[in-house]
């Protein structure tokens, strides 16, 4: 990982804390344009992911700490999936408590039974496909019968 | 007029009005979840649209923002299509409503995902994998319905008899729209209308609704004449703006 990437994996998801914005995917490049600048293209999670303002915010302030003059460009192409959360940041999510999604992001997994990030048990139902944010469903566990978030596939 | 720009439009105030329609159902929702779909339904569309007007406002360079897009223009000049600005009226003419459109705009980024244009094509893709979600939850709250009570199924049977009429209106072309089918950069609605028409069939079949045998269609959508409802619709949404000129969120 290069220099200006190390300093912008410091940079939490503003919504889930526990994992940083590179390895949510978000951040696609980040490169020097000069001495003291650089440009840092990052890829909208969902088209209305209000948490990206905040994110693009975050980018140019913890550059500036760190002695760069950062200029964030949005690219959409190619469009952003879950896909390319990392293994290392899907098992963040469960132990934060937010069921991973599942790879393949274009198989729609609807409603099926997700596996409780707790216990581990696949016997959960789904309560809402729409959750607290744009991401998220809400499943409860059948066996420890605790609720919990999925994070959905996209 | 650049017809790329026209056409951007032609999504962006669908999206738009579609979000500020079910934007109006928070805090309203006949219980806590549907009242978070339904506002994270909204929220998508608006996302959607901020993101068409961004690309409009890019293609028409004329120093415009997608706000001023968004919130400084007149009636007149909304080509959105009849749908999206109908009332909500009860929870099933809603679903209706969600339904019949998500499936317009599920044929129509799929078709768009292949559009030579770069920009476009990603848009559409990125959109695609929101509405299939609308999708769903709509269609199976459309079977919910009309498999439930007798009085759930009258409810929706009503909806449809009040504004069935208006779904051709979505598939009403702009200006220039003929120009962009020639180039290959957009499809042709007219193939996507005989799409919809079969899906929609089939649903009904499932549902266990008889399908609209009704066949007047409502014109003059997309031609910036509108229902009677928008002029209220437009108001809300643009009192702050112009109240507040320049005022950001």
């Amino acid at each position: 990982m290069n220099q200006l990437l190390n300093i912008l994996s410091q940079v939490p998801d503003p919504e889930i804390p526990v994992i940083n914005i590179v390895e949510l995917g978000i951040v696609r490049e980040a490169k020097a344009t000069s001495e003291s600048s650089c440009e840092v293209i990052i890829t909208p999670t969902y088209s209305a992911c209000p948490a990206m303002f905040t994110i693009e915010e975050d980018i140019m302030k913890i550059m500036k700490e760190n002695g760069w003059d950062a200029k964030v460009v949005t690219k959409m192409f190619p469009i952003w999936t879950t896909d390319w959360l990392t293994d290392e940041a899907r098992e963040k999510l469960r132990e934060y408590g937010i069921t991973p999604p599942e790879k393949g992001a274009d198989e729609h997994h609807i409603g099926k039974p997700k596996k409780c990030p707790r216990c581990g048990s696949m016997h959960s139902k789904q309560i809402s496909r729409f959750g607290s944010t744009l991401c998220k469903a809400s499943y409860q566990c059948l066996d420890c019968l605790e609720p919990f978030d999925y994070f959905k596939c996209h | 007029m650049n017809p790329l720009y026209n056409y951007l439009l032609k999504f962006a105030d669908d999206s738009f009005i579609m979000g500020q329609r079910l934007s109006e159902w928070c805090g309203e929702g006949p219980y806590l979840e549907e009242d978070i779909a339904l506002t994270n339904i909204a929220l998508d569309e608006l996302g959607q649209a901020n993101n068409f007007y961004q690309y409009a406002s890019r293609v028409a360079d004329n120093g415009k923002s997608e706000d001023d897009l968004a919130f400084l223009r007149y009636e007149h000049e909304y080509i959105n299509a009849h749908w999206v600005e109908l009332p909500n009226e009860d929870y099933a003419q809603t679903i209706l409503k969600v339904y019949v459109f998500s499936i317009y705009q599920k044929l129509m980024y799929e078709a768009l995902s292949n559009s030579s244009d770069e920009d476009l094509s990603a848009l559409a893709q990125k959109s695609l994998k929101e509405v299939k979600y609308h999708y769903t939850h709509a269609s199976s709250w459309m079977k919910i319905f009309a498999q439930g009570t007798e009085e759930s199924k009258v409810r929706l049977i009503k909806a449809i008899e009040n504004i069935w009429e208006y779904t051709k209106g979505l598939f009403a072309k702009v200006e220039g729209e003929d120009d962009l089918i020639t180039l290959n950069i957009v499809p042709d609605v007219d193939a996507l209308y005989e799409q919809f028409i079969a899906v929609t069939e089939k649903d009904f079949a499932d549902f266990g609704l008889e399908y609209p045998t009704d066949h007047f269609m409502q014109p003059k959508s997309r031609t910036g004449y509108h229902t009677e409802y928008f002029g209220y619709i437009l108001c809300e949404l643009q009192y702050m703006q112009r109240a507040y000129p320049g005022c950001t969120w």
